[in-house]
């Protein structure tokens, strides 16, 4: 299960000049690999997968409502001698994980009250600060998080009772009938294996899909999210949260816009983001009001004038966005691009970078099948000189990010990244906003010619993430999780 | 088992259940902590009990809570105070688990403990336990230690004394926000317990740390420092540090900071002296009241009372009337109501001609408000109202506004105004009452909702109390009585309930005379419903009348309703007949 170094170090094509050099990407782990032929159960599909902060541990959610813990296993504790030695010549050694423990956070239930099913599937995790040695983590479902404590319990024996529960008198009573002395318990602890206990449960808040949550850096407080609303809980306080987003109009056939993803910003506890269907992001400022229906900041993309066509607006939605390290730079998804902002600059992005620009022909057929709503997110490095996110046929994409970096890179979720693609050095076209006509300078395309025609929708490579502070990247290929290091 | 010793197992079993894998069979183990130290003796409880307790620290929530309980109670079953120090362990270790409501609850302990404690053991134990949880790995115990400051501090030596102001001051700086934002709530409490010279200078720089916090949470729990530390500084010295601080709180980015701003304000006034509240706080209580976000009208709305108290009246009329003014036409009707359910209160302050000129109008117009939640918070302090301006005024403005709320759509409405009702009728008057409200308090007895209907007829006894029988006999009795022949039986059960409590208050002659006919009567009703509710209120009236009337009316009536077809009717009837033996062999 456990795959080892993949020694075939891929050269990433790209044309230099700038600051830092391309990363050379390598396969390192995969976990639940699916073997030839093997039928994917809809159950076993990864939906989420998170780093926490310290980048020790990573965590999956699938469509099973099961969350998966996974524990880094390298360097942690090698202390001196060989290794150290080694790694000194060695530059960086890549993380390695191992599994540390799985358990159910959601299962199916049934709304009764408005006839609905309840999927158990978990959309999104979250990682909350790590006290005492326990792990803390939130996940949601589509209605109810859930706050997890997951904490190396040691197993427990106990001996030395005073009343032997089986009648067998004598341990510990003196046969004349007077218990000589009263003893307490003796507990003796043997290994200690990780239980997951759930703390606290965050129901009945959202009438529709949850499709984010995140946590403040008060260390207080965090926001779920939904299609038309937001709401702003106390971790502590499970029976009330504060509505600080409200879209819905008031008729509902007014409804032209919905939310898509939120997220606070990293260091300012008073600062969040959230995406809509039309691909605007709006910063808002819990400062000003208690209901932040105004935002502070709007960003969107400039329209293209002439280049509308029945699929703009369906393109144009945000599947994610994610603040980079420092809190200055947001990095949005949309269905054909990844884009870079600044959020001292709310005239249009700083960058913009075509994702699978070799689909634009063939958007009429991913509508046919619905692909064109598929969701696909997108991570930053901890560094934020890189940004990755994914497309079809288990491929994801990693784009320079700094300026001037033309760095990109396409990798197959495999244990060969690179086994079908020549990589074709491509130019991000980084000019659209400031030229004031996005897409006005195009891209070659990355992947092309054979490989489009080969394209399986059905294999999506919509999750993955990105090591806080080394270059990794874990996604999710259906049922298994592959971890990629530079 | 059966040669156990009869005292000694039930406290075996209690021992062995503090592990019982069951969580409400180790509660209650725990929750009977002192008998099991009782039995053990002080010494073993102390040499093994508490160790035992110490190492078993990874339970449920639920365990932990309780023991942290206890243990803040448990000093007489070690030995006395000066074994006292054997129970910091345990509350050490309990006061760093990760759960809020059981660390909170050993640090409270903890200090209830150490209050305890001799000077020379809380300087060998209690304050290096300080100095460890605020060097603690996780910021729980951090979290922790920031509580407990204020015991150890009075009794350390000088040269710890300064360590310790040192080490809060980190805590006040920690990285975790959590720590900094217990150290804002603690700075009052342990500034209290540091001498004076230092307030100045180590308190002070602290609390600027906390003041300028980049997070908005610690920011304004530095707010409610603010009252606390300025009460403990000299005037002037309040006045060159907090004030500057808490004006330019007031006009803090963040809506939450000034909403904690506009709850305290009223108690920094005090603490600065009359010039300064009217040169720098009345200002900026005048800008709160205008503030933008609602949350922050309805805080400083609430306080306006309380502040224009602090005030003399030229400055309250000058300054605070005119925003009052505006907020009773506020657009958030949060912050009418908040306003309405204190405004009353300024009255008082104002004097009466002001009152009449200023508030009259602004009463007026709360009371005619389209939200019911301000006016019933006008009408529920009735009493404060009519004590400046007068009945006849009252009345007339007052009357439409219950008439409307008597007849609100919402029952709960409906419920509250009942409430009112007997307050009402004490603050109007007889004559007043007669003509206007009696005929609702009729209409509500007959109310859809069965709560309104409870009320109403509660309400009925109340008003009898309140005006005496004879009036009751002519103004409330004969309209009861004539709806118990409505054809639908709750609302005659309504009447039976009405009677019930209404013959205590009456008396024995009237209800012999008025009451209790009806009740015979219905009796004979044809639904057994309320025959059994007949059967309760004859038992209800037994120690009520005399001895012969219950054998020469109440007895037969229940013999007869005793032999019903109805179970029910039956089972209550002999109960009733049951009582009336009980009553006659105790007399």
């Amino acid at each position: 299960m456990n795959g080892g170094d993949d020694e075939d170090v891929v050269v990433v094509a790209a044309s230099s000049g700038d600051q830092s050099p391309p990363l050379q990407w390598r396969f390192s782990q995969v976990f639940g690999e699916r073997s030839a032929g093997e039928e994917v159960q809809p159950v076993d599909m990864i939906s989420a997968i998170e780093f926490d902060h310290s980048g020790d541990h990573l965590a999956t959610g699938d469509r099973g409502g099961r969350v998966v813990l996974f524990e880094r296993s390298d360097a942690k504790h090698s202390s001196g001698g060989r290794r150290d030695l080694e790694e000194t010549d060695y530059s960086v050694r890549h993380p390695e994980f191992c599994y540390k423990t799985e358990f159910q956070s959601h299962d199916p239930a049934f709304d009764y009250l408005k006839s609905l099913e309840i999927e158990e599937k978990i959309n999104k995790i979250r990682w909350c600060q790590t006290a005492n040695g326990a792990l803390f983590l939130l996940s949601t479902n589509d209605k109810t998080i859930k706050y997890w404590k997951v904490q190396d319990k040691k197993i427990k024996k106990i001996c030395d009772i005073n009343a032997d529960p089986s009648g067998a008198v004598g341990n510990g009573i003196v046969a004349n009938g007077v218990p000589e002395a009263l003893r307490l318990p003796v507990v003796t602890s043997h290994e200690s294996s990780p239980v997951a206990k759930c703390r606290r449960v965050y129901p009945h808040a959202h009438d529709y899909h949850i499709n984010s949550i995140s946590i403040n850096s008060d260390g207080e407080t965090f926001i779920s999210a939904d299609d038309l609303r937001i709401n702003l809980w106390n971790l502590e306080i499970s029976n009330q949260s504060f509505n600080i987003v409200d879209v819905k109009p008031e008729k509902m056939e007014d409804l032209s816009e919905v939310i898509t993803a939120a997220e606070f910003h990293p260091t300012h506890c008073n600062m969040l983001a959230y995406s809509s269907s039309k691909g605007s992001i709006r910063l808002i400022d819990l400062r000003q009001s208690a209901l932040c229906d105004s935002h502070s900041k709007l960003f969107e993309e400039p329209d293209a004038a002439g280049s509308k066509s029945f699929f703009t607006e369906i393109i144009a939605s945000v599947s994610d966005i994610k603040f980079a390290k420092e809190g200055r730079y947001l990095l949005s998804r949309d269905y054909m691009t990844l884009k870079l902002w600044d959020i001292n600059m709310d005239s249009g992005p700083v960058s913009t970078f075509q994702v699978h620009e070799y689909l634009k022909p063939k958007l009429c057929d991913l509508y046919e099948n619905d692909s064109i709503f598929d969701k696909f997110e997108c991570c930053i490095s901890g560094n934020g000189l890189r940004a990755a996110t994914g497309s079809y046929s288990n491929l994801f994409r990693v784009f320079g990010v700094s300026p001037g970096s033309t760095e990109t890179a396409t990798l197959e979720a495999s244990r060969n990244p690179m086994r079908r693609h020549v990589p074709v050095p491509s130019r991000p076209s980084k000019l659209g906003s400031i030229l004031g006509r996005a897409g006005g300078s195009e891209s070659t395309a990355g992947v092309d010619g054979n490989s489009s025609n080969a394209l399986d929708y059905t294999t999506k490579l919509l999750h993955l993430a990105w090591h806080p502070n080394e270059n990794l990247i874990a996604c999710a290929a259906g049922n298994s999780l592959y971890m990629y290091c530079a | 088992m059966s040669m156990t010793d009869e005292p000694l197992y039930p406290i075996a079993v209690l021992i062995d259940e503090l592990k019982n894998d069951d969580i409400q069979l180790r509660l209650n183990s725990i929750r009977r902590l002192s008998t099991i130290a009782r039995a053990l003796g002080e010494e073993r409880t102390r040499k093994e009990l508490i160790p035992f307790l110490s190492e078993n620290n990874d339970d449920d929530d639920e365990v932990l809570l309780a023991m942290a309980e206890e243990l803040g109670v448990f000093i007489p079953y070690v030995g006395g105070v000066e074994h006292a120090h054997v129970l910091l362990p345990p509350l050490e270790t309990l006061s760093t688990v990760e759960e809020t409501c059981v660390r909170e609850k050993a640090v409270e302990s903890l200090c209830r403990v150490g209050s305890q404690m001799k000077e020379s053991d809380l300087v060998e134990h209690f304050i290096p336990l300080v100095k460890r949880l605020a060097a603690g790995e996780w910021f729980t115990a951090r979290v922790s230690a920031c509580g407990v400051f204020h015991i150890a501090y009075p009794s350390a030596p000088d040269t710890v004394k300064t360590e310790l102001r040192s080490i809060y001051t980190q805590l006040c700086q920690d990285d975790m926000p959590m720590v900094r934002r217990a150290a804002a709530t603690n700075l009052g409490k342990f500034a209290a317990t540091i001498e004076s010279a230092h307030l100045k200078t180590d308190v002070m720089s602290m609390f600027d740390d906390l003041t300028q916090d980049e997070q908005d949470s610690v920011r304004l729990l530095a707010v409610e420092g603010c009252a606390a530390l300025g009460k403990l500084l000299e005037p002037q010295d309040c006045v060159a540090h907090i004030l500057p601080v808490i004006v330019n709180f007031s006009q803090d980015k963040s809506w939450r900071v000034r909403y904690m701003v506009a709850n305290q304000l009223y108690e920094l006034c005090e603490a600065v002296g009359p010039e300064p509240t009217r040169t720098e706080l009345v200002p900026a209580y005048v800008r709160l009241l205008r503030d933008n976000e609602a949350e922050v009208r309805i805080a400083a709305a609430g306080k306006v009372t309380k502040f224009c108290r602090i005030l003399n009246p030229e400055l309250a009329i000058q300054h605070i009337l005119p925003c009052v003014k505006e907020l009773s036409t506020d657009s958030s009707q949060h912050v009418r109501s908040a306003l309405a359910s204190v405004i009353m209160g300024m009255a008082p302050v104002l004097g009466k001609d002001a009152t009449f000129e200023h508030l009259l109008p602004i009463f007026l117009s709360l009371l005619k408000d389209e939200f019911p939640d301000v006016r019933l918070n006008i009408i529920s302090k009735l009493d404060q109202v009519n004590q400046v301006i007068g009945i006849d005024l009252l009345s007339q403005s007052l009357l439409p506004a219950i008439v409307e709320l008597a007849e609100d759509r919402h029952w709960r409405v409906r419920l509250a105004i009942i409430e009112y009702i007997p307050l009402l009728a004490s603050q109007l008057g007889v004559g007043f009452f007669d003509d206007k409200l009696g005929a609702l308090c009729m209409q509500w007895l007959q109310d859809k909702v069965h709560s309104i209907r409870e009320a109403a007829a509660n309400n009925v006894k109340r008003l009898a109390e309140e005006f005496g029988p004879e009036w009751a006999m002519q103004h409330i009795v004969p309209q009861v009585l004539e709806m118990i022949n409505n054809p639908h039986y709750l609302y005659r059960m309504t009447i039976l309930r009405a009677v019930s409590l209404l013959a205590p208050v009456m008396g024995s002659e009237i209800t012999c005379s008025k009451l209790l006919p009806v009740v015979m009567t219905a009796a004979k009703d044809r639904v057994p419903n309320i025959k059994f509710n007949v059967a309760k209120v004859l038992q209800s009236l037994i120690p009520i009348v005399d001895q012969s009337v219950v054998e020469k009316t109440i007895r037969p009536g229940l013999v007869e309703l005793s032999e019903d077809p109805d179970v029910d009717v039956r089972f209550f009837a002999n109960q009733a007949l049951q009582s009336i033996d009980n009553v006659m062999m105790s007399s």
